[in-house]
């Protein structure tokens, strides 16, 4: 898991520059930043690699954003000396219908929900026992206190679907200002959201290249701290930034804390027994191996997620092209 | 209810509603989420036809592998909370 920070940062900076400039044949990048270790890591090796003047940073508040979000963009983009461009999409989203699907699948969870009432999606841990991934809903009704309910089929799926219209509103805003400005998109995602699917399809799984996709989540923070990214972004905790009320990666989609995740996510991909993984964690085999079950379970259901759309025979020179350039930017 | 006609009706579900294959056959203890049968989704889909097909509902506490990890645990659980004499 430890690495070469700088070695690391070298070599990625020397990846962004083909790709942008030789592959994409674009004059910069556009990072949407959330305040968080991910986008914060990529717009600052952007920085190094293309030039500062040759990044635009975007903070893309809505509704639910935290206010700390944007704080945090200013004090990453003024340390980086790149520019930050706000754009609330509030506006986009309430004519959408976003928070108006949203209230709708929370009533039916909870028929008192009115909207604006904060709430959020839960997941059990993975640690505490044998739970089955079902999630549920927390409401924090006006003067009270929180209540969790389960959530009918039907309500979860239009409550997600609801959600994924931020991301995707985020990755058509990234993509205006990429076109007017001949500029490439940086994804966002570390190895564990790639790997596991944590990402919206059309959303923040849209991009033009991703620089972080094959570093797990501890070398993203190292990488951060490595960059002299400042301490109130590394110290943060992961969030989802995504529901009113406050919510943990941990609780939304992973079941586990990140260095637990990124343990398992290795020790799965060299081989190693949930026994092994047991001793440099501190947890019970039995834990890890729940956990073990459960990345092999969200490979198989994000699989599509990775797909581009699917044609009904292989359309050349079109798919021999594409191919070449995912190889050759990889040398 | 038998508990083999619940296990004929689950059976029957996720060949239809959930894998879209009536000719793959699943053991009775063929883990549904190690063999991918069942993912997140799915487990919803399950939960909402087992309740909403006899009627129960399951408590929190009770959603674990243990009860629904495969057609024999489901049919087994199923049985016993349609089966139990009603609580006045």
């Amino acid at each position: 898991m430890t690495i070469d920070t700088g070695h690391e940062i070298d070599r990625i900076c020397r990846v962004i520059c083909g790709q942008v400039r030789t592959t994409l044949r674009k004059q910069g990048a556009v990072v949407a930043v959330s305040g968080g270790i991910d986008s914060s890591v990529c717009a600052a090796l952007c920085a190094r690699a293309l030039g500062k003047g040759h990044v635009l940073a975007l903070a893309l508040p809505e509704r639910h954003s935290s206010a700390a979000a944007g704080t945090l963009a200013q004090e990453l983009c003024a340390g980086l000396g790149i520019e930050l461009l706000t754009v609330p999409i509030e506006g986009v989203l309430e004519e959408a219908g976003c928070y108006r699907s949203q209230a709708d699948a929370m009533q039916q969870a909870f028929p008192a929900y009115r909207t604006g009432d904060p709430f959020k999606i839960v997941l059990p841990s993975l640690l505490t026992g044998d739970r089955l991934n079902v999630p549920r809903v927390t409401w924090l009704p006006p003067g009270g206190t929180e209540q969790t309910a389960r959530i009918p089929r039907g309500a979860y799926l239009q409550l997600v679907a609801a959600t994924n219209f931020k991301q995707r509103t985020r990755t058509m805003t990234a993509y205006f200002h990429a076109d007017r400005l001949n500029r490439a998109v940086c994804g966002t995602p570390n190895r564990l959201e790639y790997d596991q699917g944590f990402f919206v399809k059309g959303g923040d799984g849209l991009s033009d290249f991703a620089p972080i996709a094959h570093l797990y989540k501890s070398q993203v923070y190292a990488l951060g701290a490595a960059l002299g990214l400042p301490q109130s972004i590394l110290q943060r905790r992961p969030t989802t930034d995504t529901f009113p009320l406050e919510q943990t990666q941990e609780e939304f989609y992973f079941s586990a804390p990140y260095h637990i995740m990124d343990a398992c996510l290795a020790g799965v991909n060299r081989g190693q027994t949930s026994a092994q993984v047991a001793a440099s964690t501190g947890l019970t085999p039995d834990q890890i191996a729940r956990i073990f079950t459960d990345i092999e379970a969200k490979r198989r259901a994000t699989q599509h997620l990775h797909l581009r759309a699917l044609t009904v025979e292989p359309i050349d020179p079109i798919e021999g092209r594409t191919r070449q350039a995912i190889t050759g930017s990889r040398r | 209810m038998t508990e083999q006609q619940i296990h004929d009706a689950v059976r029957e579900f996720l060949q239809t509603r959930i894998i879209f294959d009536t000719t793959r056959a699943i053991a009775s203890d063929e883990s549904f989420l190690a063999s991918g049968i069942l993912d997140s989704t799915g487990v919803l889909e399950l939960i909402a036809f087992l309740e909403d097909t006899y009627g129960i509902h399951f408590q929190d506490d009770e959603l674990v592998a243990a009860n629904f990890d495969s057609l024999g645990r489901v049919a087994s659980f199923v049985a016993r909370k349609v089966n139990a004499p009603e609580v006045h």
